[in-house]
């Protein structure tokens, strides 16, 4: 039995060392959340760096961990047409290897991102890189091609000349992107495997940056994608796109929902929650709040709690009601979305300032604070007890040695 | 050959090379069966069309000897999708030949056969750059008037520091230099360099010119937009075209009114030459005269929705609002007539009232498919 525990320990011990990984756009579950991870006290240019790297293009889009590699987009070239998929090693910084193509689809942004905005996704055996431009490209973990796709050069009418920003997710062995804009809007599910279109359904053309997310099937439930727009919100079944029910009331075009067990909290009138009903039932709304709306950052929910960052005040209020229970001025505008760790949340503004906040049940207090000194739009990822930090021309490793 | 046959065909080729393809990792396979492989990877199409075969192509072609990379260069294509797929295959061999045995004398030949498709030559070129630096020294110069605008640019940005050099000492060296460089470039921003210089330096540059934006027009607005209910409304310029007509517009009748932009970017500021309207729709008309037939591209700029007709053919269109400007943001392809052309441009603005939502403005130029313009107004 003592030889099963020490195993056990040891186990653990090394998967801790390793980090967990961080597969996409807000982490695991979109959750935005490390419950078991420890975030470092303090950091500045000498304290908790363990490394910093000069990435070879520019880009908000946010990194990933998978296999104690991290993972993230860029653009370059003259006219920011060149897209790249860049791998490094999570222990050392070293890059382990780099792929670019060209761009395919409009490549225009606007000036203070560029196409490689969306974050990109794994399932674990794949990366699949989306960019502004709508190519989405599947490389297996070591950077060999799977297959790539150039969704605006098959529907030239797709796309934006601000920037298309929503991440794709991976359910049920399929990719979902949303693209949508004023121009051909559609949503597809596209085959892992092989790049082939699984469905494609027709979206409103009106301009959205919100993230497809996954609605988890429990107990017989089936699982479900779910489609946010100005529009409102439309869960679909993964593998084939058929609508399983729809909610007419619009919802905010860049932060996204997030959904635990079946609780979904959307940007919709401010902030809604809603109970996930069975089959194709649609939601029952259980409260909503304008308090508590969330600027560009999507919501967190921790424990008991719900998290918006509009602006610059951080807003913690209760999951059950939406009563708002405390609020903290941060300071600055905020694009990141916030990551929770144990009962610490590290929120990043765009002008690079960093807070540390201890989320008491009271309030919330700023516990250490640090200064990138860039702008950053990209949500931090965290992996282990190391958060990964990713500005338009540097990508951090943070950690406490 | 229909499409059909064509896959079938390489398909089957596929197959054969199969066969000789049997180990893992690195294999020595000849040209002929890198070229099958490569045709495969080229018919893949939307939708995830023939991706099969050519995942199962390209996992085969990556174990070719980086001495065949030239080979597969020469498969590039105009098709973007297939021209991704290879070029990955040239970076995952390149990888792990460590770029130890690439073939630099055929990659310089390659380079300078400008029948090759424009990127796969730009590749060849950063693959022969990396493996040998002082190749650009002996390559960058020849490609000023390169077919290849990402090579030509190279040879622009050397000519312009050149020329910066030499008005160090000498500005009437250093002029003809920022010509040759002028003439050359494509890009705005090198252009604006070559131009900012010379102006600097007292000489004469006309911009709309050097592009091929058209300056003068006949306008006419406004026509009713109200409701955004406008764009897909044909009103009297799109039903029977007259620059010298008056129509029904959304206040009555109306007329063209004559106007030359004196922007060296060509811009046609709506508000300011026709009124602040919302809700509303203007045509922009003009005449174009071509001393023979000849494919062109009408290249639009313009922040809110629009259409383009060329000799009563639509172009492109485009109904999109306050999303973003910029040169040569839509491209639509169509034929010069010999003799008198046509162009009709249709402008709506939206009833948005946000500040940032007030522009109504659009540029308009007409070139070859290397931006090289083709001036056929007469200025």
């Amino acid at each position: 039995m003592f030889r099963i525990q020490l195993h056990g320990v040891i186990l653990v011990g090394l998967l801790a060392a390793v980090g967990a990984d961080w597969p996409q756009f807000r982490g695991p579950a979109n959750s935005s959340v490390a419950a078991n991870s420890r975030l470092p006290a303090t950091w500045d240019e000498d304290t908790n760096v363990a490394w910093r790297i000069e990435l070879p293009g520019r880009g908000p889009s946010s990194p990933i961990v998978v296999n104690d590699r991290v993972y993230l987009t860029a653009t370059t070239g003259v006219r920011e047409d060149r897209l790249l998929v860049l791998c490094y090693d999570a222990q050392t910084g070293d890059r382990r290897w780099q792929r670019q193509f060209w761009a395919t689809g409009r490549i225009a942004t606007h000036d203070s991102i560029t196409g490689a905005a969306p974050t990109p996704a794994s399932d674990g055996e794949r990366i699949y890189a989306f960019f502004s431009s709508n190519d989405l490209i599947c490389l297996d973990l070591d950077g060999h091609l799977q297959w790539l796709r150039g969704l605006s050069h098959e529907h030239p009418q797709s796309g934006s000349d601000v920037g298309m920003a929503s991440s794709p997710a991976i359910v049920d062995g399929v990719v979902v992107v949303q693209i949508e804009s004023q121009g051909d809007s559609f949503a597809a599910g596209i085959d892992t495997r092989t790049g082939e279109n699984l469905w494609r359904i027709a979206r409103a053309s009106q301009a959205n940056w919100s993230s497809p997310i996954e609605l988890p099937g429990q107990a017989g439930r089936p699982t479900a994608v779910l489609l946010q727009s100005p529009s409102g919100l439309t869960a679909v079944e993964p593998r084939t796109g058929q609508p399983l029910w729809t909610l007419d009331s619009g919802c905010a075009s860049m932060s996204s929902s997030v959904c635990r067990d079946r609780l979904l909290l959307t940007p919709m009138n401010g902030l809604t929650a809603l109970r996930l009903g069975d089959n194709s039932d649609s939601p029952e709304i259980l409260w909503d709040s304008r308090r508590m709306s969330p600027g560009s950052p999507s919501p967190i929910v921790y424990e008991d709690r719900v998290y918006a960052l509009s602006g610059a005040i951080l807003k913690c209020g209760d999951l059950a009601t939406g009563e708002l229970i405390w609020q903290l001025r941060l300071g600055g505008n905020h694009w990141a979305t916030p990551v929770i760790a144990g009962d610490r949340m590290v929120c990043i503004n765009f002008d690079g300032q960093v807070n540390f906040i201890r989320l008491d049940r009271e309030e919330g207090q700023i516990t250490g604070q640090a200064s990138l000194g860039q702008p950053i739009h990209a949500s931090p990822a965290m992996s282990g007890d190391a958060l990964y930090v990713r500005s338009d021309r540097y990508l951090w490793k943070i950690v406490e040695p | 050959m229909n499409r059909f046959r064509f896959h079938q065909l390489t398909w089957f080729a596929t197959i054969c090379v199969s066969g000789g393809l049997a180990v893992a990792g690195r294999a020595d396979i000849e040209d002929g069966q890198i070229r099958a492989l490569v045709d495969t990877i080229r018919a893949v199409g939307p939708e995830g069309e023939n991706h099969r075969e050519a995942m199962d192509a390209w996992q085969r072609l990556v174990r070719a000897d980086a001495d065949h990379i030239p080979t597969i260069l020469a498969g590039f294509g105009e098709d973007p999708l297939s021209t991704n797929w290879l070029r990955s295959a040239v970076e995952t061999i390149v990888e792990r030949d460590g770029g130890q045995s690439l073939p630099l004398d055929r990659l310089e030949r390659f380079i300078q056969d400008d029948s090759h498709a424009p990127r796969a030559r730009r590749l060849a070129f950063e693959l022969l750059l990396d493996a040998e630096p002082a190749a650009a020294r002996r390559l960058i110069p020849g490609f000023l008037e390169d077919p290849c605008l990402e090579l030509r640019r190279e040879a622009v940005a050397e000519a312009l520091d050149r020329a910066d050099e030499l008005l160090a000492n000498d500005a009437d060296q250093a002029v003809p230099v920022f010509r040759e460089a002028l003439v050359a470039a494509r890009d705005p921003d090198q252009v604006g360099r070559a131009a900012a210089k010379l102006r600097k330096l007292g000489q004469s540059v006309d911009l709309p010119r050097h592009f091929g934006f058209i300056t003068t027009w006949k306008l006419i607005a406004p026509f009713d937009h109200v409701d955004s209910r406008g764009f897909d409304t044909a009103y009297g310029p799109e039903l029977n075209l007259d620059p010298t007509g008056t129509y029904k517009g959304k206040e009555g009748m109306i007329g063209w009114i004559d106007y030359t932009t004196e922007d060296p970017y060509g811009m046609v500021d709506l508000n300011q030459v026709l009124g602040r309207y919302k809700g509303a729709i203007a045509y922009a008309y003009a005449e174009l005269e071509s001393p023979e037939p000849r494919d062109v591209q009408v290249r639009l700029g313009s922040i809110t929705a629009n259409k383009v007709w060329l000799n009563g053919e639509l172009l492109t269109a485009n109904n999109v609002y306050h999303a973003g400007m910029y040169m040569d943001q839509y491209v639509g392809r169509g034929r010069l007539h010999a003799g008198k052309n046509v162009i009709l441009v249709k402008i709506a603005q939206n009833e948005q009232t946000e500040s940032w939502a007030q522009r109504w403005q659009f540029q308009l130029r007409v070139c070859d498919q290397y931006g090289t313009a083709v001036l056929c107004q007469t200025r």
